[in-house]
């Protein structure tokens, strides 16, 4: 026997008596294993000291920023690197707009494919469905881009922008001309990026459903719908408003595809259809050429807003996903 | 419920109609991605798009060999940083840990994945490229590994998690030491899955653009020196899409595809490694 932590106790039990180990007489003849802990030990803590080294950057370099303007950072609209003033309000509100009316368009989607998937589809179809999602959610958001702007985007310009300002015009929300680039642009490439990852977290939050649930709609007679709306969706609507949150943190974080179809113009419009501007697309246009060190300092307090805003979203999600599809999993983890 | 029998089966159809709806119009738009992916794409690859760098402003031919040597050496670079950390890291937590300070290590790996890439540019950015005076592959690997830890870290966890603890016990049993123990037998049970980790891992980097704007910065000519600034696959169809250039556009569509390919190749192996495992 040569380590103190090696007789025969359960997984659990030795990775709880681990730490300690005691016995000094033991440890050294065992340099091997003291050093494979202390390795470990090393990475594992690592991932800490990222974690706090990155948010220490990123407030330590937006200091001279927050002390400059304050709040009215955030109220602000006034953007001008020359005259070395900052107002980040235009991207805070294309930030917000186009990543919350892309998941109100996004979510009712994902729910039925996801629902069409585990419920309905017969077996085989279901199967093969569901990995081909898995795999669009992994395509690089540079990619969607480049379609966005090449594709879509023309085709707005040409088709569905001219119907909408001949037909709708009259609303706020479409009244202007048709650029191609735009708010409704990023709006509908952010709606095709997150529908993949709310289609896939909200399947696997049904699958945990347990069986017991459906059979027991089904013996009272339910149809296949009434036994989704009765049983199913109740279940594991925690879930699924979790896999939505998430979907908007990763909206709200997306960078390459939404510069590269919301046209970049700082606007604060109500019309859909005139190009905008969000957080991450004005640190990927502007941060690499800095004119002053106040306007990097600008920059890194918009990446500072941006990372507490996702880490809120995204801790909110993950307790609300677990809630569900944790209980299945025995809350590993 | 007093509704009649017949009302309740055809609502029960139109909702089924609505929910197959919902699924193809998720698929439409990614079957329109790919369409047009591989139309564009193949037209545009020949021999020189492999071999040659891109050519100068206006001129036709040209290709992307620098960026795609670029982005193999930057993800090279990030699995040699990353890999030892993620890696050596779950071991830590799935041998060693259970306590406290375990699932905080958990949670800020789940937050650091959760943080948009760009941010792991800007904090790469005043960590490599300030200091260093100028922007570099290094920088690039760095900023790429951040992302990669995480990912590895959580999912070697969960699989070295499934190793049954009598089969470390036997090894001990037999005077293995405990880290060879680790090494040898727990994690080499759990090879295939974690490979399949770090498969996906490298996938999601080699598509990250944003982590790479402001410390790879891009290169327009050959650059294999990891201290000067390097190009991308990613980054040059990012600045390739948004030029008012057709040969560049083309360019563009000729990269997409090969990085939609090399992406789905590693998926689809990282998928049979990890079946070839649960079948086991």
């Amino acid at each position: 026997m040569r380590t103190s932590c090696c007789t025969n106790e359960t997984e659990t039990d030795r990775a709880a008596a681990a730490p300690k180990s005691p016995q000094p007489a033991i440890a050294k003849k065992l340099g091997g294993d003291s050093i494979f802990r202390y390795l470990t030990t090393f990475f594992a803590f690592s991932i800490l000291a990222i974690l706090a080294l990155m948010l220490y950057e990123m407030a330590g370099e937006s200091l001279p920023a927050i002390r400059e303007f304050g709040w009215k950072f955030v109220s602000s609209k006034d953007w001008d690197a020359v005259q070395g003033s900052f107002g980040a309000l235009p991207y805070l509100y294309g930030s917000v707009v186009s990543s919350v009316l892309a998941l109100l368009l996004a979510t009712p989607l994902s729910i039925g494919a996801a629902l069409f998937i585990t419920e309905i589809a017969p077996g085989r179809l279901g199967s093969v469905v569901a990995p081909l999602v898995e795999l669009l959610a992994a395509i690089p958001s540079v990619i969607y881009g480049l379609w966005g702007v090449l594709v879509m985007a023309p085709w707005l310009q040409s088709t569905v922008q001219p119907f909408l300002i001949e037909h709708f015009g009259f609303i706020p929300l479409f009244e202007g001309a048709p650029y191609g680039v735009s708010m409704l642009a990023a709006i509908f490439i952010l709606m095709i990026m997150v529908v993949p990852i709310i289609t896939s977290i909200t399947r696997e939050v049904l699958l945990a459903v347990p069986q017991s649930q459906k059979e027991a709609a089904i013996a009272l007679g339910a149809t296949r719908w009434e036994t989704i709306k009765i049983a199913i969706l109740p279940y594991g609507k925690s879930g699924i408003l979790g896999a939505a949150i998430l979907g908007l943190g990763r909206a709200i974080g997306e960078t390459m595809a939404v510069t590269m179809v919301i046209g970049n113009a700082p606007n604060i419009s109500l019309s859909l259809l005139s190009p905008a501007y969000t957080m991450p697309s004005v640190i990927a246009n502007e941060f690499a050429e800095t004119t002053s060190k106040l306007h990097a300092s600008a920059l890194m307090e918009i990446g500072l807003i941006l990372m507490v805003v996702t880490l809120i979203v995204n801790a909110m999600a993950r307790l609300l996903i677990w809630s569900v599809s944790g209980r299945a999993k025995g809350g590993a983890a | 419920m007093m509704q009649s029998v017949t009302y309740r089966k055809m609502k029960n159809h139109l909702m089924s109609g609505l929910m197959l709806a919902c699924t193809l119009a998720v698929l439409v738009p990614l079957g329109l991605i790919f369409f047009h992916i591989l139309k564009m794409g193949v037209s545009s690859l020949s021999l020189d798009f492999f071999t040659h760098v891109p050519a100068p402003t206006g001129e036709p031919g040209g290709g992307m060999a620098n960026g795609m040597v670029g982005s193999a050496i930057m993800i090279a670079g990030a699995s040699l940083i990353g890999l030892p950390v993620g890696i050596l890291g779950a071991i830590y937590l799935s041998e060693f840990g259970g306590s406290k300070v375990s699932t905080l290590i958990r949670f800020a790996a789940d937050v650091l994945s959760g943080t948009p890439s760009i941010i792991t540019g800007m904090v790469a950015y005043t960590l490599l490229v300030v200091p260093m005076k100028g922007f570099s592959g290094l920088a690039g690997s760095v900023a790429l590994a951040m992302i990669m830890i995480p990912i590895v870290l959580r999912t070697t966890e969960e699989q070295l998690k499934m190793v049954p603890g009598s089969l470390r016990e036997a090894s001990l049993a037999l005077g293995v030491p405990f880290w060879r123990t680790s090494l040898k037998v727990t994690l080499r049970s759990a090879l295939s899955g974690v490979l399949t980790g770090v498969l996906l891992a490298v996938a999601r980097i080699a598509g990250e653009t944003a982590p790479l704007l402001f410390t790879a910065l891009g290169n327009q000519f050959w650059s294999k020196n990891v201290m000067q600034p390097m190009a991308a696959l990613p980054l040059q169809i990012f600045s390739f899409a948004i030029a008012p250039y057709e040969d560049w556009h083309r360019l563009a569509w000729g990269g997409a595809l090969v990085l939609v390919t090399v992406m789905f190749a590693l998926s689809l192996t990282a998928r049979y490694f990890g079946r070839t495992r649960q079948a086991g």
